[in-house]
């Protein structure tokens, strides 16, 4: 490989900060799922990594089972995400109070 | 070359994915979050893993950001008009908190004392799935099940009360 790993674990890094950032500041309820497939993504691109790494698949096997549960997180997600502005006319999460009492 | 396309890929997905949390339009982020992904598949293909370059494509750009695209048309407006409550404290520890992540894991891949990579073959697809059907075929079953229950949740979470 003409690439060291160390790279792509350093793009991985970057990539888990930026959605880690985008899922600590933002306050739309959407934002903040985004910020979740993208920290998602970055372990991702460190598994595969590692997997090419060392020469076995398993790796690449497990990042295919982590989208197949990116995908069901995402439809459960939204899904409440409507249900809540249906609530509420509002998926700003500062305003999410219904749980509280 | 490879150098390139990897340097290539690797900026426009951490600038794409800098525009995609910090942009107001929720449109716009998940557009660019698409950009993101797709640099990320270009990785996988640098990586021999072509499986999952497509994979990375057909499931996320294809189907997880058209999700997401849908969800914000049917919501309408963009309702990010809630800035009434400012809290810089609190925005600047987090800012802090995600930089740390950020830093502190590329240093740690740097110091990491990594071998130099063991060669993969170059066509790995037909193995791949080779391994989804007997030794993760359990896994690969389950995964299905739990795909049928988000489906399921889904409908149920916005089903209409009469």
């Amino acid at each position: 490989m003409a690439i060291p790993t160390a790279h792509f674990l350093i793009l991985a890094a970057l990539l888990f900060g930026v959605g880690a950032a985008g899922v600590l500041l933002r306050r739309s309820g959407i934002a903040i799922l985004l910020g979740i497939e993208l920290m998602l993504n970055a372990g991702n691109l460190a598994l595969a990594a590692f997997s090419s790494q060392h020469g076995n698949l398993d790796g690449q096997v497990f990042v295919f089972f982590v989208m197949a549960v990116a995908a069901a997180e995402v439809a459960v997600g939204l899904a409440i995400l409507v249900a809540i502005f249906r609530k509420g006319q509002s998926i700003d999460v500062d305003r999410l109070n219904i749980l509280r009492w | 070359m490879v150098t390139a396309v990897f340097l290539v890929a690797a900026i426009l997905a951490v600038v794409s994915a800098i525009v995609a949390v910090s942009h107001r339009d929720p449109v716009f982020n998940v557009l660019s979050l698409v950009v993101t992904f797709f640099c990320v598949a270009v990785n996988y293909a640098l990586l021999g893993a072509h499986f999952l370059a497509a994979a990375q494509i057909l499931v996320y750009a294809g189907a997880i950001l058209v999700l997401f695209l849908f969800v914000i048309m049917l919501l309408g407006a963009p309702q990010t008009g809630g800035d009434e409550v400012k809290r810089p404290v609190q925005k600047s520890a987090g800012l802090a908190l995600a930089a740390i992540v950020a830093v502190g894991g590329a240093l740690l891949a740097l110091t990491l004392k990594i071998a130099p990579a063991e060669a993969v073959p170059a066509a790995n697809t037909q193995a791949i799935g080779r391994l989804l059907i007997t030794t993760y075929g359990f896994a690969f079953e389950l995964i299905s099940v739990l795909l049928l229950a988000a489906m399921v949740g889904a409908l149920v979470l916005v089903k209409r009360k009469h």
